[in-house]
């Protein structure tokens, strides 16, 4: 296959206008699986996490875990979702290797929550309004190792090994309407709307929301129309999009493909293609011989999910302060300016500074830790900010000790980055590399009189009454000790010394 | 109802049932194809009495029973062990299935 | 002596061990000879676990003899399992090649109820595959044949369950039921089976045939012993979602009740539409004179309509396949059972393999569900078959404002010879027209034997239908028709099977 014509992005949106619609799938962080007693824990043992039901075994039947059913109607409820009071799960009937029984158990035309919508925030302060088509529950497959050739890929693969420890763990499949008139934002937009759905969903308690860990995942279905037609385009549907750096870049990607096929007066296949991390691209998928279909049908082993009005308002009840609350409380709390409120929400900030703050620490300072310096660790290490190594407790710990006077900031970042090198707790790096504040008077007297002694000329100044020239001399204890005095007392020794 | 619905009474050829077959994973040899194509049509013949009940305003059942709201708490149960999972597998390597090579994509 | 103890009831044998004149491995080792006697001809078994029998016969024995209350009223009593039914100590095949051999990691939850009342399981019956079928002949391993005439088909698809039942080679077992695979066998050879309420058995473990009629049930050679089976198999299973969290019916004291022979206040419908044309002539005189049986017992025996049930073969045969489509898509070579290495990837395998180790039956249903379930068909077929469904159901909620009990013969015909239907599915189906019914609905139904037709000296059976979770007036039916029989005959009917040839 050649390689497409990608148009230039601002030509794409000069003439054509996008229609986004995104889908995400978010694992529940649930004890168990969506129909058995199997737990759902990253990374055990393969084949460890399995029962005769998840690992469709003849004869086994599944039960719906009410703990799941909760948490995706809280999900539907904090989406401003109708929540249905009755539905079924169906099959959706298709073969392959991953999945136990070769159809997966989902919610079909049935789902258990409806209409809603998500505000989104853009970085410069734009709010965008995101229809919500429906929140259904389904079950995810297990996982496949493919064995072989050159890339560990399942192309070329000679054979490939299944774990289904995944298999079963429940999945909320969240559906957007299509997104109009998003223009040169629709990148933005899809990043801007899949950060907001994980912040939320992470409030609520109910998934780790780890895109990494693929406990959240998104589909990117996008379409182009001629600028202003208002002719709806042929889709095509992007998954494996694992980041949200790469949902901007798939959707940007994707209008330019979409662009280059229409200019040539081509069709845009209606297909599945598959997003590559690191060409920044999608390739389509193996084109099938066979139309799918489906053949849905209401599952027989399982009855109908149908919420009372009592149910529902006590998960009501139960949602905590949601992502957009939280923000307009800490701004007033933190007297924050909307700028610097949109930092810190930028800089993926918010949630760490909150829980140091939690964890004891006074907001300016847990704010510019995590803004300035933590961040540029983060830059430094290829993670994202909550990755690194810190725990806010940890944070608020080693400002705490700054407070106290036992450590200065450069002391504080030398605990820091102990933490970040996993020498443990910062009172036990501090410890360890001997970074307390020299405080005993005597051994700074002597450090204090050695540099007086050493530049009589500026200690003569001071004497005179010239106290700013201190400097210098402080500067002098502070190379001698290490920096590990505390200037300011190391400033007063001077001036006591020198009788000013 | 589409023209192809079953009331028109169209045949069902050896090409649908080559694709039904091809559907669910059977790779049904050629005389197989002519022999089901044949009965398939008699017993659609017979089924398709079912259109003949006017029941446009009927509900339909999907389970006999009267249940709603059937659920278990969120706790665990014991999972089989590796060994025990694996044990009618065709062939297993490092503790999972092992299967031949995958054509397809994820769906 | 040893022979004796396989002509008796469960319950009399359950006294008998339970009063330690007998031992329970005593009874399990005469069983265990009759079947090696004469199972070389019915064929009623694909796998005998005489090891694991006589261990569990030495653990009630050995329970009875420290003073313990046996586990169960039928604790001791050994029973033929269908191969349909999860068991971690013998082989799981539901009659087909693409499950030969192959050993679950888990007990069914019939199983473990079983196990835990103390009942000997004898082994595994065979079936036809994955429970489809009529005649038992779809069996990958061969077919049953009916101990009253070994050319004749038992009945399917649990005439393994009910060929031993007839053979005397346990006098329980445990059948499933999805169109009649219970009833139907029972009528083929004289016995009793009884498809409980939809719910009322957990289908966990149950190799699924059709999930939204596969019933499993009792079956005996005595209303009594079934009775005392499904009080001991029946009850709510957390496992199973469908399953109906309520006592079990008290079906052994009704069962005892009716044996008293009176049946006044009892009203018992004759469904107008299961009667009359294409009912063999035997069969239909004899579901004659037990109707006038039951008015003896002081009955009163109304004519009730079902107007909807003449659609219930074709909405069956729409959504039986379609859920077999489904259920049996899991059988795929990855995981377990049968893998054919014919072809570079897994699809290819997959369907060698889905080629090799089904039947023919099974690959028609199959490819019928798969063709009722497109998204062309689905509302023509798939969608107006639950509307009959419902229909049906509506059609026996009215009979039974009219009648407690609904009656008709089991089945139009008694035993065929083998090989007669196999290669006319149609005809095959039609076996089933009476009994489909009441699976659709998730109703509970029975069949008790009503005496041999006149032309071929074969068994016959009545249906009794009641409401769901109505049991206990079924059995009580059941059980009253039986002792009038009985009466009348002068002997219990089971013992007039012709004599099986012993083979040393």
């Amino acid at each position: 296959m050649s390689a497409p014509t990608l148009v230039d992005f601002d030509d794409v949106v000069d003439r054509y206008d996008p229609m986004l619609g995104l889908e995400v799938h978010v694992e529940l962080s649930t004890n168990t699986k969506m129909f058995c007693g199997c737990p759902t824990e990253f990374g055990a043992e393969p084949n460890t996490q399995v029962c005769p039901t998840c690992l469709g075994l003849p004869g086994s039947l599944p039960v719906v875990n009410r703990t799941a059913v909760e948490s995706a109607i809280r999900i539907g409820l904090a989406l401003n979702c109708d929540i249905a009071p009755w539905g079924r799960f169906a099959r959706k009937n298709y073969f392959y290797p991953d999945m136990p029984k070769n159809f997966q158990t989902s919610q079909y035309d049935e789902p258990i929550a409806v209409n809603g919508h998500l505000d989104v925030t853009l970085e410069d302060g734009t709010v965008v309004r995101v229809e919500i088509e429906r929140a259904h529950m389904e079950e995810d497959t297990g996982k496949s190792l493919h064995v072989g050739g050159a890339t560990g890929r399942i192309h070329g693969a000679e054979y490939s090994l299944l774990d289904y420890n995944r298999a079963g763990v429940p999945l909320i499949e969240i559906v957007t309407k299509m997104i109009p008139d998003t223009g040169a934002r629709a990148p933005e937009v899809a990043r801007a709307y899949v950060t907001a759905l994980r912040d939320l969903i992470r409030s609520l308690g109910v998934s780790d929301v780890r895109m990494d860990q693929g406990s959240m995942r998104c589909d990117v279905n996008l379409s182009l129309s001629p600028r202003g037609s208002g002719i709806l385009g042929t889709r095509s549907e992007t998954k494996n999009v694992n980041s949200l750096r790469s949902v901007e870049r798939a959707v940007r990607y994707e209008m330019s493909r979409h662009a280059g096929v229409l200019d040539a007066g081509d069709k845009v296949v209606q297909e599945t293609r598959h997003f590559q991390e690191d060409t920044a691209s999608t390739r389509s998928g193996r084109i099938k011989e066979t139309s799918e279909d489906y053949r849905y049908f209401p599952e027989p082993d399982l009855v109908p999910i149908a919420p009372s009005a009592e149910w529902v308002e006590e998960l009501r009840g139960t949602l905590p302060e949601l992502p957009w609350e939280r923000r307009a409380r800490i701004q007033r709390e933190w007297g924050l300016s909307d700028a610097e409120l949109r930092d810190l929400v930028n800089a993926e900030a918010l949630d760490l500074v909150a829980a140091t703050v939690d964890a004891g620490a006074p907001s300016g300072d847990a704010r510019s830790w995590w803004v300035s310096y933590l961040s540029q660790q983060a830059n430094t290490r290829g993670v994202v900010l909550d990755a690194l190594p810190i725990t806010p407790a940890q944070l608020a710990r080693v400002i705490e000790l700054v407070t106290s006077g036992e450590l200065n900031n450069k002391l504080a970042r030398q605990v820091v980055d102990g933490v970040l090198e996993g020498e443990g707790e910062p009172d036990e790096v501090v410890a360890k590399r001997g970074l307390a504040v020299v405080s005993d008077d005597g051994a700074l007297i002597a450090a204090v009189d050695e540099a007086l002694a050493a530049q009589p000329d500026v200690a003569e100044k001071i004497r005179g009454g010239k106290v700013a020239a201190a400097g210098a001399i402080v500067g002098a204890v502070m190379k001698a000790t290490k920096g590990q005095a505390d200037a300011k007392r190391v400033r007063e020794l001077i001036i006591e010394r020198c009788g000013a | 109802m589409s023209p192809d619905s079953p009331s028109s009474g169209g045949a069902i050829t050896r090409d649908e049932v080559a694709h039904l077959a091809r559907l669910a994973r059977l790779a049904v040899t050629d005389d197989e194809l002519g022999v089901f194509a044949g009965q398939l049509d008699v017993i659609l013949g017979a089924v398709a009495r079912v259109g003949e009940v006017a029941a446009d305003d009927i509900p339909p059942t999907s389970h006999s029973v009267p249940l709603e709201n059937v659920f278990r708490p969120d706790e665990r149960r014991p999972s089989l062990t590796q060994e025990q999972a694996l044990s009618g597998a065709p062939a297993a390597e490092g503790g999972r299935f092992r299967v031949p090579q995958i054509l397809g994509e994820e769906q | 002596m040893n022979d004796d103890l396989t002509r008796l009831s469960a319950a009399e044998l359950a006294t008998r061990i339970h009063s330690r004149e007998v031992s329970a491995v005593e009874a399990a080792q005469a069983h265990l000879d009759r079947i090696e006697a004469v199972d070389g001809d019915v064929h009623a078994f694909l796998h005998v676990g005489a090891q694991a029998a006589l261990e569990s016969a030495t653990l009630v024995d050995e329970s009875l003899a420290a003073g313990t209350a046996p586990a169960s009223p039928l604790a001791g009593v050994p029973l033929a399992l269908k191969d349909v039914l999860t068991t971690t100590d013998m082989p799981t095949t539901v009659g087909s090649r693409i499950l030969e051999g192959w050993r679950p990691p888990y007990d069914a939850t019939v199983t473990s109820r079983l196990r835990a009342a103390g009942i000997t399981i004898l082994g595994k019956t065979n079936m036809d595959e994955f429970a489809m079928g009529s005649s038992t002949e779809y069996s990958a391993y061969g077919p049953t044949h009916n101990p009253w005439a070994l050319d004749r088909i038992p009945g399917g698809s649990g005439g393994g369950s009910a060929a031993a039942l007839a053979a005397f080679e346990a006098p329980l077992a445990i059948g499933t039921d999805t169109g009649g695979s219970i009833r139907q066998p029972a009528s083929m050879t004289g016995t009793v089976g009884v498809k409980p309420t939809y719910g009322g058995v957990s289908r966990y473990g149950l190799v699924a045939c059709a999930s939204s009629l596969d019933q499993a049930g009792p079956c005996a050679r005595t209303v009594l012993d079934a009775a005392l089976l499904h009080e001991i198999i029946g009850g709510h299973d957390p496992l199973d979602s469908t399953s109906i969290d309520a006592p079990v019916p008290a079906v052994v004291e009704a069962a005892r009740r009716g044996a008293e022979g009176d049946l006044r206040g009892l009203r018992v419908g004759v469904v107008r539409e299961l009667t009359g044309e294409g009912y063999q002539a035997g069969v239909q005189e004899n579901f004659d004179a037990a109707l006038r049986e039951l008015e003896k017992l002081g009955a009163e025996v109304v004519e009730v309509s079902a107007p909807h049930f003449q659609y219930g073969l074709a909405a069956y045969y729409l959504i039986l396949p379609s859920e077999v489509s489904s259920n049996l898509a899991r059988f795929d070579a990855m995981r377990y059972g049968l893998r054919v290495d014919k072809g570079a990837s897994a699809e290819e395998v997959m369907a060698a393999t889905r080629e090799a180790g089904f039947g023919p039956e099974v690959k028609r249903r199959i490819i019928l569900g798969t063709y009722a379930l497109s998204s062309g068909y689905y509302d023509a077929y798939y969608g107006q078959a639950q509307k009959v469904r419902t229909l049906i159901s509506r059609d026996f909620a009215a009979a039974f404002e009219q009648a407690d009990v609904l009656v008709s013969p089991t089945a139009p015909t008694t035993a065929f010879p083998i090989g007669d239907k196999v290669d006319d599915p149609l005809a095959m189906y039609l076996n089933d027209l009476a009994t489909i019914p009441t699976n659709l609905a998730g109703t509970a139904a029975m069949s008790v034997p009503s005496g041999v037709a006149a032309e071929d000296g074969l068994p016959t059976g009545l249906q009794i239908m009641a409401p769901a979770l109505g049991e206990a007036v079924m059995y009580r039916v059941g059980a009253a028709y039986e002792a009038a029989r009985d009466a009348a005959d002068g002997s219990a009917f089971a013992t007039r099977a012709p004599e099986l040839e012993v083979r040393a």
